[in-house]
């Protein structure tokens, strides 16, 4: 097969031997103008929340921001500081999403390996199990129940715990180690008298480096924006994580000024530096994500792909 | 799937012989790996199984005391009740309405931007739209719904603030039922359609150049090569992923929903997923939820097999 690449360097379709026709060239214009709108379209939402949270709030409130900041102010971010709940939020965060991605990166190469091995007998049936839940589930009640009488509810485990592993993952990371590692490498190692611990640890991981980071990246921004679990099975505050702040904060409108350690007398300036603060609230809930996002994100591409794989 | 296809022939007949023999013998010979994946299907058997076997309570009153096995019958008490609601008729229509509508605007949307992606003259050019492209997908689901309501804000979002400038007269924009379903479903669209793009991007780098290099010689236009080279080749890509979610379309994401909905929107926002939250976890109507949740899942399981067979037999493409 002939990748595209290798083909465009040397082919003479390139250097104009032939040319376009009118209807490439049309073709070519709107292929642009449309990308460029789209560029524009994806990015303006973002710059104008980084901007807003750094603008005049009065600007911002007046609509005289459309994406440039205006005037320069930290007054939001100085806010946010003292807010202890975001602050409660962002370590229950961290907490659940480190022991979280810990242990779903553990429980998914636990599934995968043995699926990934030929000689592993029951590996259909299992598969078959795990792939069957994918379809069919017992659903929000039944699950809670289940939760409930295990005595989760309203702890760590609750949220660490009910999606410990996704099959999808599992199934990516079986199709890695099958793909990816020659299977002579676990003759080899047996001779060498290793059993399949020994294998695993000293052979297939270190291998599979780049499936377990694109797996960690997964779980853990799974971790970081998921609401719902802490929704339905926490009802104790200072075990939220912090989306359940940022919901309080923007979509319920619980914007607590005196918590924030402000006194602001005025009700119209204390509605515009709320709104400014929404703004910096998503800033600072999503810097973490945003700050690996560059270096990540052709994990989360090679990941999707090696997903693509499988089908 | 593809596990199932590389049994070989004689293993299957040995297995139908003697399987618990050979099951004993591996797992003396292999202990390892069956203590690996214990946990794994344990966790499996409590939280995925258990709950199915608890799905019994859809047909019981259920009481905590008496638990899943000992809460007595009722029949189907609660599907009667679900389905002769006032607002039975309403639910189901803002379900399909919401996820067909974001179905028809969802799915081809991606293919298109991975059709005219690849076409994209300039790799810098092509790779950083592709990288921004991407970014929204980052963004939490209370984050994206705070900005939608932050934007769409009647008074100071900057959506009216344009709208004003350009002479209009502000709009509240959530608290319209009739514009609930294009707001969910288009931000879907800005938020998902780069990554959801991804794997069609995947599907065509793999096309043979050579083909288009003939196609070209022969005079085909960019337009031409679509249809007729890259279509073609990322249809199973296409079909599999079609399968997938006509086999949800029931299955309205709650988080997403439930953050957007008020009292004002409610009649066009209200989806069985939020209502079974709501039933169940609010009102604890345990049972009651537990039934309208069997309904949903069952129908979607349902299609999800119909839609299978049906691209089974007219494209060669399945998941099974």
């Amino acid at each position: 097969m002939v990748r595209r690449e290798d083909m465009e360097k040397s082919s003479a379709l390139r250097t104009g031997n032939i040319s376009q026709s009118w209807h490439d060239q049309v073709f070519d214009i709107v292929n642009i103008i449309i990308m460029i709108a789209l560029f524009a379209l994806f990015v303006w939402p973002l710059l104008f929340v980084f901007s807003a949270s750094f603008s005049d709030p009065n600007a911002v409130w007046n609509g005289k921001m459309w994406g440039i900041p205006v005037g320069f102010n930290v007054e939001c971010y100085k806010t946010i500081l003292k807010y202890k709940n975001i602050w409660i939020g962002y370590g229950n965060t961290i907490l659940y999403t480190v022991l979280g991605t810990v242990i779903n990166l553990a429980m998914t190469v636990c599934a995968a390996y043995p699926l990934s091995r030929k000689d592993f007998v029951p590996r259909n049936l299992i598969t078959g199990i795990f792939v069957f839940t994918m379809h069919f589930g017992g659903g929000l009640i039944p699950t809670y129940l289940v939760v409930q009488k295990l005595g989760l509810l309203n702890t760590v485990w609750a949220m660490v715990i009910p999606g410990a592993v996704s099959i999808y993952n599992v199934l990516v990371t079986r199709t890695y180690f099958q793909s990816s590692i020659p299977e002579v490498l676990q003759e080899v190692a047996e001779l060498d008298g290793a059993n399949s611990a020994q294998y695993l640890i000293y052979i297939v991981l270190p291998l599979s480096a780049p499936i377990l980071a694109v797996m960690a990246l997964y779980y853990g921004v799974g971790h970081w924006n998921s609401y719902f679990d802490a929704l339905i099975y926490l009802q104790d505050m200072n075990k939220y994580p912090l989306q359940m702040f940022l919901r309080d904060i923007l979509i319920q409108n619980k914007v607590d000024l005196n918590m924030m350690g402000l006194d602001t007398t005025q009700a119209e300036a204390k509605q515009k530096l709320a709104q400014t603060i929404k703004y910096g609230v998503m800033i600072v809930a999503s810097v973490p994500v945003l700050c690996f996002y560059p270096f990540v994100q052709k994990y989360f591409v090679k990941g999707v792909m090696i997903g693509a794989i499988k089908g | 799937m593809q596990a199932l296809t590389d049994t070989t022939y004689t293993e299957k007949a040995g297995k139908r012989k003697n399987c618990f023999y050979r099951l004993g013998k591996d797992m003396k010979k292999n202990p390892i790996l069956y203590l690996m994946i214990l946990p794994v299907v344990a966790y499996y058997i409590i939280f995925h199984y258990v709950p199915m076997y608890g799905i019994q309570i859809a047909f019981k009153d259920f009481v905590p005391k008496l638990g899943f096995l000992g809460s007595p019958w009722v029949g189907l008490d609660h599907f009667t009740r679900f389905f002769s609601g006032y607002n039975f008729k309403n639910l189901l229509r803002n379900t399909l309405e919401i996820s067909v509508y974001g179905l028809l605007v969802g799915f081809p949307i991606p293919i298109l931007f991975a059709l005219l992606l690849n076409y994209l003259p300039g790799k810098w050019f092509q790779k950083s739209v592709q990288m921004v492209s991407y970014a929204p997908n980052f963004i939490s689901t209370v984050v994206m719904c705070g900005m939608i309501t932050i934007f769409l804000a009647p008074d100071t979002g900057i959506i009216n603030q344009l709208v004003k400038a350009l002479g209009g007269k502000p709009v509240a924009f959530l608290s319209v039922p009739e514009f609930f379903k294009s707001i969910y479903v288009w931000t879907g669209v800005w938020q998902g359609m780069g990554f959801s793009s991804i794997i069609y991007i995947s599907a065509l780098s793999g096309v043979d150049y050579q083909i288009h290099e003939a196609a070209i010689i022969d005079g085909a236009t960019k337009l031409q090569r679509i249809l007729n080279i890259d279509i073609p080749s990322i249809a199973p890509t296409m079909i599999i992923l079609l399968i997938l979610s006509l086999g949800s379309i029931m299955g309205v994401g709650f988080e997403k929903i439930y953050l957007l909905q008020n009292p004002l929107n409610m009649s066009a926002s209200d989806v069985i997923s939020t209502y079974v939250y709501r039933v169940g976890l609010i009102d604890s109507d345990y049972s009651y939820s537990t039934a309208i949740g069997l309904f949903n899942s069952v129908i979607n399981a349902f299609l999800l097999i119909i839609v299978n067979s049906v691209a089974k037999r007219f494209t060669s493409t399945s998941l099974w």
